[in-house]
């Protein structure tokens, strides 16, 4: 009973401080999105900050968007293949593939892997400006340091991400049908036609939705954490990995809210659920 | 060569440029400065001396409005730079040149983009009068418009400060501050950074605060001299600004910490740390 007396202050307490600092830390992140969600709207960027900053998360994220998309798709069928087999409805494979990689598994694996190529290079890279006063230097230039370098990085993860969803998804399906039609033999004429049935526009207009959200959640918590950056290499290191994992958990966490919000608006607007597979 | 620049008038009746009243500053719950009151006026360069840690370039961006003191106020031309809005901020802003510790020039871009950087961003002025500022302020620093093509990343020390020195000066500051001038460099690039900041008070009539803990620095380029000390080793009661002079004060003053830090004897120090 007495160590348990002992203890129990200090659980509580580390309990209590540990619920401040999560609850400072996403105040620091509203304000922080207010300010860039503000200076988005007041001034547009320069060309010369913009294009470069979409080139590089676009163009240089497409070779890693590609191989993680092709090979969600060929695991989806390998996975699915033989419980699809066995109940005779191998045909069927190419509804199951493409409906979850375009629902789901595209936007949400792509949104992940950005978040650790260009979320903690972004994040590292303003973390650097910081420790360096190179953020200082903006301000006492007469630039503000949110418009110059946080508002490019959001308008291009906001605009480029959704495209490359759109490329991710585009090779898992290519990967599910490699490997369905290849490799198990599915007649192909089967398995694009049962597919028809189950992928509507309505899943490739959501599919475009949430990564415009995932995009906004990577810009503004890596630079973020690259804006708050500590000293030292050991602060730009966590800083960027601060970036990848709270990233990460904003994907998921807005993917489950996400997909809520748009299941209820579709049958809001069309007064029944979405397509069902069975 | 190496003269004092003349004291500046008396000025008991005209308000103070730059004023800091009772200010305190900390971070995460650590005072770094404490009721700070210090005036400075039109002209006048000051340098600011102290131990590393003491709050000198802390002092620097309250100045310049880069942080919120915690207590007091900090004004400059009379107004209060932290609470005014944000056009009006970057305005007043724009009457400083900051030398940063490490030059903080911008990595990506080159050495005539870094100085170019400021009159481009205010977007008024033709690029090829843009061209001829940059010219002239690399001239001043006594860089050649071969160097202007580099990257930051294949300069020396001493030429990065030189190359902050030319963008701080490129948008014709009235309030010069410098952090650290002459920290890194071998003595004779410190003694050309000198000599550049007393040319740039010339050549410009600015208001210049000189942050530094080097003595040379601080006596050949300031008319006047103010000495912080770390808040953790002042006596009770006392004041964190332990000396306010001209440097030739500076030279004669008895009081042992201000002698201690002049001359830069570690004396019971290196215990004192120990223990």
């Amino acid at each position: 009973m007495a160590t348990v007396g002992k203890e129990s202050p200090s659980v509580m307490s580390a309990a209590g401080a540990a619920v401040s600092d999560v609850l400072a830390h996403v105040g620091e992140m509203a304000e922080f999105a207010a300010r860039t969600l503000a200076w988005v709207v007041r001034r547009r960027p320069t060309p010369g900050t913009f294009l470069p900053i979409c080139i590089d998360i676009g163009l240089r994220s497409i070779p890693v968007v590609a191989i993680t998309g092709l090979f969600i798709g060929m695991v989806l069928a390998v996975q699915s293949y033989g419980q699809f087999h066995q109940m005779g409805m191998a045909t069927r494979l190419g509804a199951i593939i493409n409906m979850s990689i375009v629902r789901e598994l595209g936007p949400v694996l792509a949104a992940t892997m950005l978040a650790g190529r260009v979320g903690s290079a972004m994040a590292a890279e303003l973390g650097t400006m910081r420790i360096s006063e190179q953020i200082d230097a903006l301000d006492c230039l007469g630039v503000n340091s949110v418009h110059h370098l946080v508002v490019p990085r959001f308008l291009a993860c906001v605009l480029v991400i959704p495209l490359l969803a759109i490329f991710a998804n585009f090779m898992g399906v290519m990967g599910g049908a490699l490997v369905s039609i290849e490799v198990y033999h599915i007649e192909g004429y089967h398995y694009w036609h049962n597919t028809q049935g189950f992928i509507t526009l309505w899943d490739v207009i959501a599919g475009l939705i949430k990564p415009m959200f995932f995009g906004a959640a990577i810009a503004l918590i890596s630079c973020q954490r690259g804006f708050n950056s500590k000293p030292g290499a050991e602060g730009v290191g966590r800083a960027a990995t601060e970036s990848f994992v709270y990233s990460f958990i904003a994907i998921l966490a807005l993917d489950f809210f996400l997909a809520l919000f748009l299941n209820n608006l579709y049958e809001t607007i069309w007064g029944t659920p979405g397509p069902r597979l069975l | 060569m190496a003269s004092n620049p003349e004291p500046p008038a008396p000025t008991a009746s005209r308000p103070a440029l730059i004023a800091l009243e009772n200010v305190g500053m900390g971070f995460n719950g650590q005072q770094v400065l404490n009721e700070i009151n210090l005036g400075i006026q039109a002209g006048q360069t000051l340098a600011v001396i102290g131990e590393s840690g003491c709050g000198k370039t802390v002092l620097l961006k309250l100045v310049i409005g880069l942080l919120r003191p915690t207590a007091g106020r900090v004004t400059f031309d009379g107004k209060l730079l932290v609470d005014l809005p944000e056009r009006e901020q970057t305005r007043q802003r724009l009457r400083f040149g900051f030398l940063f510790q490490g030059a903080a020039l911008f990595d990506s871009l080159t050495v005539f983009d870094n100085v170019a950087f400021g009159p481009r961003a205010q977007g008024r002025r033709p690029e090829a009068e843009v061209r001829e500022t940059v010219r002239q302020r690399l001239q001043e620093v006594g860089l050649s418009l071969e160097v202007a093509a580099k990257k930051p990343a294949e300069l020396s020390g001493g030429m990065k400060k030189r190359v902050g020195l030319a963008r701080a000066l490129a948008l014709n500051p009235e309030v010069m501050l410098y952090d650290e001038p002459t920290t890194g460099l071998d003595p004779i690039v410190s003694d050309v950074i000198n000599e550049l900041i007393l040319q740039t008070r010339l050549k410009h009539s600015v208001t210049s605060i000189v942050v530094t803990h080097d003595m040379k620095t601080a006596l050949k380029v300031a008319d006047r001299v103010v000495m912080v000390y770390p808040l953790a080793r002042l006596r009770p009661g006392e004041k964190q600004i332990l000396f306010d002079g001209t440097p030739q004060e500076l030279r004669q003053c008895q009081e042992p910490r201000v002698r201690q830090f002049v001359e830069g004897e570690a004396q019971s120090r290196l215990q004192e740390m120990r223990t």
